[in-house]
């Protein structure tokens, strides 16, 4: 958060060191080494079928690894007792695809979820800070009573953005956060995401495929293929790569009309 | 105007075991009173865990309405600050400012600041409180939806048999549009692989309405008469009931959740936009599966019923198979028969329809299958039994 700049600044926050995943004798990830650093926005790319989501769900421990380490907070989720790795767990936050909202529960129940049952909130301040979020992540106060199954595709994200940040965790990890939004609401998300990171000092990791997002909210890129992460830098060192995969995706005519002007 | 000096007012401790490490400190404030006013100052840690120790107080301590006309909010003392507790100062502040208090900050850092406003963009949430009213309108009220909510499923169940007998009607007269191939994988489904249920427990439910029969009559010295009923309690309403029952359970609630999961995946609508009508491809396949089947599963049924009972009368009462033959013959004639497959295709309608019906009102939501699904299932039996009593109305009316 914005008030433990006094932190060791130097350690990164997620660590992953020589990671090894495999379906049966299908190898997704080989000798993979990334690291997140406290505060930056990163922006996981790749093919598809490269294990990006894998990825993402290894690093929160949703699938264990079958070699190699992952580090977050500076501790190895493996190695934690239960108790501990509820602890950790809840100092991060995730925003799934389709959002993954309870659909039994509505908008404010979803975002009061973790207050109920982590801390065993009063209904008061539980309603009070629902509605703080709601209004957070720019859904109008009236979606708080809504059921999923009433709400667009792009107020999912955002009910399911605000469920992610409930106990104001310091990683959020964002699953294609811009898949099926138009354009419009695609950038008014981008710009939530640049907004909230910056206002509540997240650090957040988020697998992508949309050039403008990673443009718009990335500061740095981790770049996925041949099993490992190939390249991670800025959007500068991108372009400058030579790397026939990496030249496709950040030179091709999609990417030229992303970049172009910018 | 008198100066007050420093009143201090210890503040609650938060729960200090709580949050990972580095969270530990609890949340607290001090309030100075000084001329013209106070000094509010937040000190320790006020995120999500520690500000549920003092949230109460606060409101307390608002809802008290501290004198004097401006507050400072003293911020330097503040180690951490999250959301959750930047709403907290925010609502004071802003209940403060409702009552007329200059509130002002002082050693606010930029962080906080940020914090402070983007939670104060939202502004005061309405409190949602649900209206309730009273009892005895509740319960009227109660009574009231049910019964304008069961006319409006009677019509619209009205309308949906209508619509099934046009497509029907279509179907016969442009016999190219009648689909033969799922027609048969229902009757497959619906009707032969029911067999062995429907064959198991009527054979059962015979054998025991036999034995219960003849201990009682017994008693009277009139045992022989377990046959007679058997053959009238069976063929007319046990054996038709519990193949309805067995139905309604295992087809209509698999067309409800086979429908309903289309449903919920667009692909009826798909169905529509390439020109296909799901009256044709889902609906009338299975109301006519079901209408040829169930006679058959009843015929069937009322066998293995006769069948549980003569095993019974054979066996506790000692009577030889050809006479359990002849006593039945004397005791059922053809329509003891005919008044029970009668009602086969009439319930066998009502199970489809519901079940199709109910299918096709799933909405978006996982959820709505499973209602739906349950729905289907209860309201076919409760049509089931309701029409059942219906024909023995009819029946006796006509003298049968």
């Amino acid at each position: 958060m914005m008030d433990r700049q006094g932190e060791i600044a130097e350690e990164p926050i997620i660590e992953v060191r020589g990671l090894l995943t495999k379906f049966d004798e299908h190898v997704i990830h080989e000798h993979l080494d990334l690291s997140v650093r406290r505060g930056e926005v990163l922006g996981i790319v790749g093919g598809s079928g490269t294990g990006k989501s894998v990825l993402l769900r290894t690093i929160l421990g949703l699938k264990s690894p079958d070699g190699g380490s992952i580090r977050v907070f500076g501790k190895d989720l493996e190695a934690l007792p239960e108790d501990e790795r509820r602890e950790q767990e809840r100092r991060w936050g995730v925003l799934f695809q389709e959002g993954a909202l309870f659909s039994a529960l509505t908008v404010a129940e979803n975002v009061q979820v973790a207050y109920r049952e982590h801390l065993h909130m009063g209904k008061q301040l539980m309603d009070e800070l629902a509605a703080v979020k709601i209004a957070m992540v720019g859904l109008r106060s009236g979606a708080a009573d809504l059921f999923p199954s009433e709400l667009s595709g792009g107020m999912k994200k955002r009910a399911g953005l605000a469920r992610a940040l409930a106990l104001d965790p310091e990683i959020l990890f964002l699953d294609e956060p811009t898949a099926g939004l138009d354009p419009i609401g695609a950038a008014a998300f981008d710009e939530l995401i640049t907004d909230l990171a910056h206002t509540l000092g997240l650090t957040v990791v988020m697998v992508t495929h949309d050039l403008d997002t990673l443009h718009a909210t990335c500061d740095r890129i981790a770049v996925l293929a041949e099993r490992r992460v190939i390249l991670i830098g800025t959007i500068d060192d991108m372009l400058r790569s030579e790397h026939p995969w990496i030249r496709e995706y950040f030179h091709g005519p999609r990417a030229r009309a992303a970049f172009a002007g910018k | 105007m008198a100066e007050a000096s420093g009143a201090q007012e210890p503040s609650g401790r938060g729960p200090s075991g709580r949050g990972p490490s580095g969270r530990g400190a609890a949340a607290s404030y001090t309030v100075e009173i000084r001329a013209g006013g106070f000094t509010f100052r937040p000190a320790g840690d006020w995120s999500v865990a520690p500000i549920l120790a003092i949230d109460d107080e606060l409101r307390a301590f608002t809802g008290a309405r501290p004198s004097g006309e401006d507050a400072i909010f003293d911020m330097s003392a503040l180690i951490r600050l999250d959301t959750a507790g930047a709403w907290l100062i925010d609502r004071t502040v802003a209940s403060l400012e409702a009552q007329g208090v200059k509130v002002s900050y002082q050693g606010l850092n930029e962080g906080h600041k940020v914090l402070l406003d983007k939670v104060g963009e939202g502004g005061l949430p309405k409190p949602t409180v649900p209206e309730r009213s009273s009892l005895y309108v509740e319960i009227v009220g109660r009574i009231g939806a049910a019964l304008v909510a069961m006319w409006s499923e009677a019509l619209i169940f009205v309308e949906f048999l209508g619509h099934v007998l046009a497509t029907v009607w279509r179907s016969i007269r442009h016999p190219s549009r009648f689909r033969l191939t799922p027609l048969v994988h229902h009757m497959e489904k619906a009707g032969f692989d029911a067999l062995p249920l429907v064959c198991l427990l009527t054979f059962l439910i015979g054998a025991v309405i036999a034995q219960q029969g003849a201990t009682q009559l017994r008693r009277f010295g009139a045992d022989v008469f377990t046959v007679n009923l058997i053959a009238i309690i069976f063929l007319r309403e046990v054996g038709i009931l519990l193949t309805a029952i067995i139905v309604a359970g295992r087809s209509g609630s698999a067309f409800t959740a086979e429908i309903g999961s289309m449903k919920m995946r667009e692909e009826i609508d798909a169905m529509r936009t390439l020109g296909l009508d799901p009256m044709d491809m889902l609906v009338v396949p299975r109301v006519l599966a079901l209408l040829f089947t169930m006679p058959l599963l009843t015929f069937v049924g009322d066998l293995m019923g006769l069948l549980g009972g003569g095993v019974v009368a054979v066996m506790q009462l000692n009577m030889s198979p050809a006479v359990y033959i002849e006593r039945l013959r004397a005791a059922a004639d053809f329509w003891t028969f005919g008044v029970g497959i009668l009602k086969a295709p009439f319930m066998a309608i009502v199970i489809a329809l519901v079940g199709c019906r109910s299918g096709l009102d799933v909405t978006g939501s996982a959820e709505s299958v499973g209602t739906q699904t349950t729905r289907s299932v209860v309201r076919s039996i409760f049509l089931v039994i309701i029409l059942d009593a219906v024909f023995a109305m009819f029946f006796t009316a006509v003298g049968l």
